[in-house]
C-alpha cells in the first residue's frame, strides 16, 4: 500500500446521493400524464352525476316498482305509461342474437389466424378484420335494414320490415373482429412450448387449439365476450335503423322492438321539452343501462381473474 | 489398460475431460452383447430455415433399444436434427427437410404419412420442461384422451408416473397443479406424459439442461430402465452425461462458409460410445470431446 493510498482511504470523498437540482421537466410530464388519465375518469363521473340528478326527479314522478315490474312502455301517449320491461326484453333479444353470431364466429377466427393461418395470411387478415371494427355503425345499420333484412325475407323467413333479428344478427358481425382480436392477442401470448408439448404426444391441429390454447388463454377469450356483450348492449344505431321503434315484450325475432339505446337515440332527437318527464326518463333509462353494463364489467374482471388464478 | 476388451483400443487414447474410463468400459461391454437392430435409416439429410442449410447432409442409423446421443457445439444443428424424427419441424413454416429418414423401412417424409400418426409413436422430451397449465393428473391423461384411450386412465397415469420415477412424490396430490412441482419434477412428468401414449421411441433435446445434479442423475438412471422398452435418442452438451447413459454417440460440427457468411452443421463422427471418447477418428471430434474445443 503506497502513501498515497493510505490518505485516500483515510479522507473517503463524501458521497452525494441528493440530486443536483429537481428535475422540473419531470414534474410537468407527470403532471400531464396523469390529467390524461383524469380525463376519463372525470367524464365517467360526470356521466354519473348527469345521469343520476334527472333520474332521481324521473322516480319522485313514477314509482321503482312501477319502473321495473310495468310491462307496458309508452311515455309519449297519454295515458302514459312507463314499465321498462319492453325495452330491457328487446335488449335482451337484440343481445342474443349478437351473440349468437359473434361469440363462435370471433373465437373461430381467433383460432384460424393464432393456430392455422400462415403468418403471411395472419398479417394480411387481421388488419383487414380490424378495419371491419372500424366501419362506422349507421353503415351496419343501413346495411341490415336494406341488404340482411331482404335476404331474410327471400329466404322465407317472413320477417317484418324493421326485425330484431336482422338488427341483432348484423350487431353480431360488427362484433365479430372485436371477440377475435382480443382473443387472438390472448392465444399468441400462449407459449409455444406448451404446443409443441402437445404436437409431440400425437395431437392435431384441433386438439391442441381446443385443448390447450383456448384453456390457457381463457380469460383474454372472457375478457373479450365480455367486451362484445357491454358493446351489444350498448349498440345504438343499428337498432334504431334496423329492429323498428315499438317496445313491446316479444321474444319472437322476426318482430320489431325497441331497445334501451334505440328508445333513447329515437327520443332524444325528437323535440321533448327540457325538464319534462319525456326528457327525464331518457335519464332514467340510461341510468339502468349505465348500471347493467357496470355490473357486467365487474363480472368480467372477476372472471378474468378467477381463471387467472387457475391457468398461471 | 481398462479399454482393453476393444478391438480398436488405441495405444494411448485421448484422455477424455472428466469421464470415467470404468463407465466407458461397461458401455463397450454392453454395445458388444446388444444386437444391432436398424430403427431409423437417416440419409443425406438436409434441414433449410428459409432456404439456408442449417444442417447439411447427414446419414446415419439408430439402433432399436440403443441410446444415442447427439453432441456438439451450439448452433451445429442438434436440435434441428432430432426434431426431424418426430417431424416436429413440420410446425416451423420456414423449415425445409430434404433426404430420406427411414423408421422401420417407412420413409418419414414420405407422400402418406401422416405427421400426427408420426408422433403417437416417436415421443418428445423438451430441454424446458413444459408441463401443461393443468393438474398433474391431467398432465399425464392429456395424451390418452387425445388419443381416444379411455379405459383404465386412472392405472395407465399411474404407470406412466411409476415408470417415470414420479409416482411416489406425487400420488398424493395427483389434482395439484403442474407447476407445484421442482423442475426436475416437472421433466420427470414430462417424460410420464410421454410415456403414457406408449411411444416406441423417446426423443429427448437436453432434458437435464435445467436440472440440478440430483434431478439430473433420476433422468439419467431412468434412461437406463427405460432403454429396455424404448429407442431412447438424446441431444446433450454434458459428455459425462453422454458417456454415461449412451451406447452410440454422433459429433456435430460447424462448417463455417467465410464467403457466404454461412454457418452449416455437418455429422463429423458415428461411432460407439467408449471410440467417440477414446478413440475418435476425426482430429474435430478429440478436440471436442478433449475439451480443446467450444
Ligand atoms: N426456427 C428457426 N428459424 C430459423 N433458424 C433456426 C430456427 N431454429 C434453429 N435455427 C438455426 O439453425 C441452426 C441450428 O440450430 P439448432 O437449434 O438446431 O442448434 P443446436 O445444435 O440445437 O444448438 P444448441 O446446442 O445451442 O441448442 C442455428 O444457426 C439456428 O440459428
Ligand atoms: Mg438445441
Amino acid at each position: 500500500m503506497t502513501a498515497q493510498d493510505a490518505t485516500a482511504a483515510a479522507q473517503p470523498e463524501p458521497i452525494r446521493l441528493r440530486g443536483e437540482r429537481r428535475r422540473w421537466g419531470e414534474d410537468v410530464v407527470k403532471g400531464i400524464l396523469a390529467l390524461c388519465a383524469l380525463v376519463s375518469v372525470a367524464t365517467t363521473i360526470g356521466i354519473i352525476i348527469a345521469l343520476v340528478e334527472p333520474s332521481i326527479e324521473f322516480f319522485r314522478e313514477v314509482s321503482i316498482v312501477d319502473f321495473f315490474s310495468g310491462d307496458r312502455w309508452a311515455p309519449l301517449f297519454t295515458p302514459a305509461s312507463f314499465g321498462i320491461q319492453p325495452l330491457l326484453v328487446g335488449t335482451l333479444v337484440v343481445t342474443f342474437w349478437a351473440c349468437v353470431v359473434c361469440l363462435p364466429c370471433g373465437l373461430g377466427a381467433a383460432i384460424y389466424m393464432s393456430e392455422y393461418a400462415r403468418p403471411r395470411v395472419r398479417n394480411v387478415l387481421k388488419p383487414a378484420l380490424e378495419t371491419l371494427a372500424g366501419i362506422p355503425t349507421v353503415v351496419f345499420g343501413f346495411f341490415a335494414l336494406t341488404f340482411f333484412t331482404p335476404l331474410l325475407q327471400d329466404l322465407g323467413l317472413g320477417v317484418n320490415v324493421f326485425n330484431v333479428l336482422a338488427a341483432g344478427l348484423v350487431v353480431g358481425v360488427m362484433l365479430i373482429p372485436v371477440v377475435a382480436s382480443v382473443s387472438e392477442d390472448a392465444m399468441s401470448a400462449v407459449p409455444q412450448e406448451l404446443r409443441d408439448g402437445a404436437y409431440a404426444l400425437g395431437s392435431t391441429r384441433l386438439q391442441v387449439s381446443t385443448r390447450i390454447v383456448v384453456p390457457a388463454a381463457i380469460s383474454g377469450i372472457i375478457a373479450s365476450y365480455m367486451l362484445a356483450i357491454s358493446r351489444a348492449i350498448g349498440e345504438t344505431m343499428i337498432v334504431l335503423i334496423a329492429a323498428g321503434g315499438i317496445a313491446k315484450i316479444t321474444f319472437d325475432p322476426r318482430e320489431q322492438s325497441q331497445t334501451m339505446t334505440a328508445f333513447i337515440g329515437a327520443t332524444g332527437i325528437g323535440d321533448i321539452p327540457t325538464g319534462s318527464i319525456e326528457y327525464k326518463t331518457i335519464f332514467a333509462v340510461g341510468l339502468t343501462l349505465f348500471v347493467i353494463t357496470f355490473a357486467m364489467n365487474m363480472l368480467s374482471i372477476r372472471l378474468v381473474r378467477k381463471f387467472r388464478e387457475i391457468y398461471e | 489398460m481398462v479399454m482393453s476388451d476393444m478391438e480398436s483400443a488405441p495405444a494411448a487414447p485421448a484422455r477424455i475431460a472428466g469421464v470415467d474410463e470404468k463407465i466407458l468400459a461397461e458401455r463397450a461391454r454392453e454395445a458388444a452383447s446388444t444386437r444391432r437392430d436398424v430403427l431409423f435409416d437417416v440419409s443425406r439429410l438436409t434441414v433449410s430455415y428459409a432456404d439456408v442449410p442449417a444442417l447439411k447432409g447427414v446419414s446415419l442409423e439408430i439402433y432399436k433399444n440403443f441410446v444415442t446421443a447427439f453432441i456438439g457445439p451450439s448452433g451445429c444443428g442438434k436440435s434441428t436434427f432430432i426434431r426431424c424424427f418426430n417431424r416436429m419441424n413440420d410446425l416451423i413454416p420456414s423449415a425445409n427437410v430434404d433426404g430420406t429418414i427411414l423408421y422401420h423401412g417407412i420413409d418419414l417424409y414420405g407422400p402418406e404419412v401422416d405427421s400426427v400418426e408420426v408422433r403417437k409413436r416417436i415421443g418428445m422430451v423438451f430441454q424446458k420442461p413444459n408441463p401443461f397449465p393443468k393438474s398433474i393428473y391431467d398432465n399425464v391423461a392429456f395424451g390418452p384422451r387425445v388419443l381416444g384411450w379411455k379405459k383404465d386412465l386412472d392405472a395407465r397415469v399411474e404407470r406412466a408416473l411409476r415408470h417415470a420415477a414420479l409416482w411416489d412424490e406425487v400420488k398424493n396430490r395427483l389434482k395439484a397443479s403442474a407447476y407445484s412441482l421442482s423442475g426436475g419434477q416437472q421433466q420427470r412428468l414430462c417424460i410420464a406424459r410421454c410415456l403414457a401414449v406408449e411411444p416406441d421411441v423417446l426423443l429427448m433435446d437436453e432434458p437435464a439442461s435445467a436440472l440440478d445434479p440430483i434431478s439430473t442423475t433420476a433422468i439419467e438412471d431412468l434412461m437406463h430402465e427405460l432403454k429396455r422398452e424404448y429407442t431412447i435418442v438424446i441431444v446433450t452438451h454434458n459428455m459425462q452425461q453422454a458417456a454415461r447413459v449412451a451406447d452410440m454417440t454422433a459429433f456435430f460440427s460447424v462448417e463455417v462458409d467465410e464467403e457466404q457468411d454461412r454457418r452449416t452443421g455437418v455429422l463429423v463422427e458415428y461411432d460407439a460410445t467408449p471410440t467417440i471418447f477414446t478413440n475418435p477418428g476425426d482430429k474435430r471430434t478429440e478436440d471436442y470431446v478433449t475439451g480443446r474445443f467450444g
